[in-house]
């Protein structure tokens, strides 16, 4: 079937048992972010260390309503950008971006985007792309609140 | 079943197609959108083909037919719910039918005196209900916000009814217009509409129906239903998409406003000022979407020949199924009255621990289109504390087969996101 293409043993995982869920303190930057076409919503906290993009992403802390692709997707980010650079996350973000609009043509490196392959059966249902970037795009917004207060 | 819907979906072209990987169509997602039969696509195509012109502006041939069959679209449809031709204004869709009733309210403001009716200020009250669709919410939401009126709302009972408790408090001798739909679009619900008619009768406040989901799926007849609006789509009724309709009690079309200006709604324009055209033509302006009246007029020819009172009967035999053979899954949970009574076509579900969208995205994987999400009425789901839905809708081209599809998609879905 399709849809175990879509559906990868890794995301079912994520969404089942997802990592660093929960609001946590302390935090400098907080985004709420829905999806208005169904009503996903994810209230994303950023704590950092330094200033800059050269800042280490201490934590990031989350709470959200979805389908298993938006929660999966958010469980996958904070394992990939916590403990890196704002600038190195980024950089991780913008990759997963260049995939989830890749219409199903994507090849993911999995030297960066780790866990997050899995999602390449997502770009090909689009829409489905937007659940999975919902949580990216909270983190970016919070993180950019997070740099506005530190510098 | 009291129609043939084997039969029928052979009027059907779109409903003949495969999808994922070969499989036949299942489709379930009528209260969005309805397909369209072979009658009204070569209604629109032979009007493009031969008679093609603007109505109502010009004197050669082309422009005789077009309007000749404008209008003989507008009478055409006006029967089909009772009206009279001249209560029938022509929209984009049922939003900008109710938007335009909204905005005329507004524009009573700096209107003359016979416009009096449709002036709302601070201390004046808006009455709507917790289950309307977004598009007889939010212009209510803004006109209130424009006027300095109040907004006031019905809440729901836990099983997906109307709460009318407070029916007399909240319809009171400051409400000015009361906008309510003839039929959820989420849980299926059927408002007592004559009850609230007969209050807002009494308090003098107008009655708008969104009747979006009504109209395609029951008999409706205007002179009996104490309304004194009626909002309505084509495209959820077999017709086209881009026409909807406004239907008003023609002394309050004829005090009302304008909305939109410009050409054919005008009588006399000097370069100082305007005056304006009666209805309907006052409510029309610039050129109309002809062959979209033409194709509406064709599906309501097709559906009057089926009838529709056997549609209704269909669709009441379709979701008393869905209902049945849903509430036999463990985990599964209407959301939405349970039985047939004062209830049409929309059939809401949660499944326990699963997502809609993953609900949804096996059953699309299957050939089975549905509707996930809030389906444009939000506060039904804040009300509930459900984030959203799985939504099935019925026609009368769907068949019980159609609903073994769906729960058969159901059962796969728990299945897939389980735990292991």
């Amino acid at each position: 079937m399709q849809l175990e293409a879509m559906y990868q043993e890794v995301i079912l995982d994520h969404y089942r048992n997802p990592h660093n869920k929960g609001l946590r303190e302390p935090y400098e930057g907080e985004a709420h972010h829905v999806n208005p076409t169904c009503g996903d919503e994810v209230t994303l906290r950023v704590h950092l260390e330094g200033d800059g993009p050269d800042a280490r992403i201490a934590d990031v802390s989350y709470d959200a309503l979805g389908c298993s692709i938006s929660q999966a997707s958010a469980s996958v980010m904070t394992d990939l950008v916590i403990g890196r650079s704002v600038k190195e996350a980024m950089a991780v973000g913008d990759e997963f971006l260049a995939l989830m609009q890749s219409r199903g043509q994507g090849e993911p490196d999995e030297d960066v985007l780790e866990d997050a392959v899995a999602f390449a059966g997502v770009s090909r249902y689009p829409a489905r792309v937007k659940c999975a970037l919902l949580a990216w795009m909270a983190w970016k917004d919070a993180t950019a609140r997070a740099l506005g207060e530190a510098s | 079943m009291t129609l043939l819907p084997e039969e029928i979906k052979k009027d059907f072209p779109l409903l003949a197609r495969t999808v994922r990987g070969g499989r036949p169509l299942v489709y379930l997602d009528s209260g969005a959108t309805s397909q369209k039969p072979v009658a009204v696509l070569e209604a629109e195509r032979e009007f493009y083909e031969r008679h093609n012109a603007a109505p109502h502006r010009g004197a050669h041939l082309l422009a005789e037919e077009s309007t000749e069959r404008y209008e003989a679209a507008r009478a055409t449809i006006a029967s089909f719910i009772g009206a009279e031709p001249g209560e029938v204004v022509f929209t984009k869709n049922a939003t900008e039918a109710l938007n335009l009733v909204a905005y005329a309210m507004s524009n009573a403001a700096t209107a003359g005196p016979e416009a009096e009716r449709f002036r709302v200020g601070p201390g004046d009250e808006i009455v709507v209900s917790e289950m309307e669709h977004h598009a007889n919410l939010v212009p209510w939401q803004q006109l209130c916000r424009r006027t300095g009126a109040t907004l006031r709302w019905f809440g729901l009972t836990d099983d997906g009814r109307l709460d009318l408790d407070d029916l007399d408090s909240l319809v009171n001798e400051r409400t000015k217009l009361v906008a309510l739909t003839h039929q959820s679009n989420v849980l299926g619900t059927v408002p007592p509409v004559r009850r609230i008619a007969e209050r807002a009768r009494q308090v003098g406040a107008l009655l708008v129906l969104d009747a979006a989901q009504s109209v395609p799926h029951q008999p409706v007849d205007v002179s009996r239903l104490g309304a004194d609006f009626l909002a309505f789509s084509g495209h959820k009724m077999l017709g086209p998409t881009g026409i909807g309709v406004l239907w008003g009690r023609r002394e309050l079309l004829e005090a009302m406003p304008p909305f939109l200006t410009g050409g054919s709604m005008i009588e006399v324009v000097r370069m100082e000022g305007s005056t304006f055209a009666p209805p309907p033509q006052r409510f029309e302006a610039g050129v109309p979407m002809t062959a979209q009246a033409v194709g509406l007029a064709a599906a309501c020819d097709y559906l009057t020949e089926i009838g529709m009172d056997r549609v209704r009967a269909h669709e009441e035999a379709l979701v008393a199924y869905a209902l049945e053979r849903l509430g036999e899954i463990p985990g599964v949970r209407i959301v939405g009255p349970t039985t047939t009574e004062a209830r049409g076509g929309a059939v809401s579900f949660t499944v326990d621990d699963i997502h809609p969208h993953d609900v949804g995205q096996m059953l699309d994987e299957l050939g089975v289109a549905v509707r996930v999400g809030h389906h444009c009425a939000w506060p039904i789901c804040r009300r509930y504390g459900i984030p959203a839905t799985t939504r099935a809708t019925f026609y009368l081209y769907n068949t019980l087969a159609d609903v073994d599809s769906l729960t058969d998609g159901v059962r796969k879905a728990q299945e897939f996101f389980g735990r292991p």
